[in-house]
């Protein structure tokens, strides 16, 4: 499976990336480099095995449904680029 | 007095406790040597004041027969850690100024312990490459060159800072983290013990996360004894990660005894890569020798499924990588480049802030998750995953550890590898540990005949850190490494 420059359009868009022309091009090379070699998996038998979801199989403890952190809106803000009082600040998302 | 940067953490300890020197003295010394060696890049932010401080406080603490088990000892931390008022950048560009207003478990840990903080160490940008080539910071510079060369080479990655520093003695210890090898490739590239422990011994809670189901924290230390006491102290269970396994942790120093009779070790035949350079070879045949003869049984095994592993690695961590870097968009912490609207704000805050390397990951993660080959990539390498376990709980049925070299190569030059395929292959021998979540350790064993240091890697059976430690410690002894690259970095 092959992606063109399209595709690399596409994910990058997906992905929240700005692309230049320029790194499309690049972009497509690398992805498809990359896609190539894992694509040996494909030779692998897999129907009848399970996928690795976590790698240690531990039971949860479960905890009282309570509040044990928070209250420190300050703290939360305090590395954002732009703010307004405890508010993070955006574009204009609704017009 | 005795060159103090010398010392391994034990003996640091014994010379404080003894009153040979003060916690201040050992940190002064440090920051000296950290001051003059800018040229191998290895901190990002260096923290003396912090350090003076901290290294008062533990004088205080030893006059008063109040010592913990790292009471006093310098450290380096990976910049990967979250470090409370400290700079934490995760080598790039879009976590510009952040500045967490919480400690990460494991730092916490560390200082609990009364270890002093130094700085924090370059890293591939988020943790992502074999090479330490990656940081917005800048490449780090490995401490060892070839003999009669002057060429600079990489001291591997991720935790490529951490490594040099340690190396080139500009601290005692330091943090690194593991995800496809990046805590054992760079220990072995720089004669260093690297220990990446079972996934879920060490909490991951501060942590910046790049693959969470890979990711796990450990130590990069002179010795194995040293590996030991920072293990020690970084494990334990942690409630705010829910991967934190809830085990007592051992005394890991107590369990280092070189008393290995009748261990059994299996030698990976599909380990035996076409084109392995002969003196890695050789070394892995010394290293199964060394441990013949100090009693354990050399048994020949077989993983079947091994040279599915990188291409597996390649797809689950980039889409876990895609998933948890989606948290960076300029709005909450980091770097904002303004756009048009929202979506415009956010494709060029991360075209900005994210470095070549981090793009293609994300990008293939996003590809591989999306509609339509979910199936085909993700799926099928979650089930690649579960043959490669398979294959080691099935070895260890019959032995109880596995001895193979830690790299395919020693260090190699800044800009040699281009390709990122052959990038990536740097972390054959070391990515199978992390899939499965088992502990692993490199040992320095030999030097190349350019003069580099190469490692040897034991993988154990999970939370088997003790018998890991052990036999490690027998393979150390027999290796007797003990050169030091020379100091070249400090102008006359």
């Amino acid at each position: 499976m092959a992606v063109d420059q399209a595709t690399v359009r596409r994910i990058a868009h997906l992905a929240r990336i700005a692309v230049t022309d320029d790194e499309v091009e690049h972009l497509e090379g690398e992805l498809n480099a990359i896609l190539q070699w894992v694509e040996q998996l494909r030779q692998v038998g897999t129907s009848d095995v399970e996928p690795m979801t976590s790698v240690v199989h531990v039971q949860r403890e479960m905890r009282p449904d309570e509040v044990t952190d928070g209250g420190y809106p300050e703290k939360i803000v305090a590395n954002a680029p732009l703010r307004d009082g405890h508010y993070f600040t955006v574009p204009k998302v609704v017009e | 007095m005795t060159d103090l940067t010398a010392l391994t953490i034990a003996a640091a300890r014994k010379g404080l406790e003894a009153g040979d020197f003060t916690a201040l003295e050992l940190t002064d010394a440090y920051l000296d040597a950290v001051d003059d060696a800018a040229t191998l890049n290895a901190f990002i932010t260096p923290t003396p004041e912090k350090a003076r401080q901290m290294a008062k406080a533990s004088d205080a603490r030893l006059s008063r027969g109040e010592a913990g088990a790292l009471e006093g000892i310098p450290l380096g931390i990976k910049d990967l850690f979250c470090t409370s008022g400290v700079l934490t950048t995760a080598g790039s560009h879009i976590l510009d100024g952040f500045t967490p207003g919480y400690e990460s478990f494991i730092t916490a840990n560390l200082w609990n312990a009364g270890a002093v903080l130094l700085g924090k160490l370059n890293m591939d940008e988020f943790a992502m490459g074999s090479s330490n080539e990656t940081s917005y910071y800048g490449n780090v510079i490995n401490p060892w060159r070839r003999s009669g060369d002057e060429t600079a080479l990489v001291p591997g990655g991720s935790s490529g800072g951490s490594a040099a520093a340690v190396a080139a003695r500009l601290c005692a210890a330091a943090t690194g983290t593991d995800t496809g090898g990046s805590i054992r490739q760079p220990a072995s590239f720089t004669g260093l013990v690297g220990l990446k422990p079972t996934y879920g011994r060490c909490s991951r809670w501060g942590i910046v996360a790049f693959a969470s189901s890979l990711d796990q924290a450990g130590p990069l230390t002179r010795d194995v004894r040293d590996a030991a006491i920072m293990t020690g102290v970084m494990a334990g269970f942690d409630p705010m990660d829910s991967t934190s396994i809830n085990k007592d942790v051992p005394d890991y120093e107590a369990a280092l005894s070189s008393d290995i009779r009748g261990l059994k070790v299996g030698i990976p035949r599909e380990y035996r890569v076409e084109g392995m350079a002969g003196e890695i070879s050789q070394m892995w045949q010394r290293g199964a020798d060394w441990l013949k003869s100090a009693g354990a049984e050399i048994i020949e095994v077989s993983l079947p499924n091994t040279h599915l592993a990188l291409p597996a690695y390649y797809i689950v961590a980039p889409a876990e990588a895609s998933s948890n870097l989606a948290r960076y968009d300029g709005v909450k912490y980091g770097l904002r480049a303004e756009g048009e609207d929202i979506t415009s704000m956010y494709e060029n805050t991360r075209a900005a802030g994210f470095g070549a390397e981090v793009k293609r990951r994300v990008m293939i993660g996003t590809y591989v998750l999306s509609a339509g080959y979910y199936d085909a990539y993700y799926l099928k390498a979650q089930q690649v995953r579960t043959l490669i376990k398979n294959d080691f709980d099935k070895v260890f049925e019959t032995v109880d550890m596995l001895l193979t070299p830690t790299t395919p190569n020693a260090a190699f030059a800044p800009g040699e590898i281009t390709d990122p395929v052959t990038m990536y292959l740097n972390d054959v021998f070391t990515v199978t540990a992390n899939l499965a979540g088992l502990p692993g350790i490199s040992i320095p064993a030999a030097l190349s005949g350019e003069g580099l240091p190469l490692g040897l890697q034991l993988i154990g059976k999970p939370f088997d850190e003790q018998t890991l430690l052990r036999t490690a410690g027998v393979l150390e002894e027999a290796a007797g490494f003990d050169a030091v690259p020379g100091k070249w970095w400090v102008e006359k």
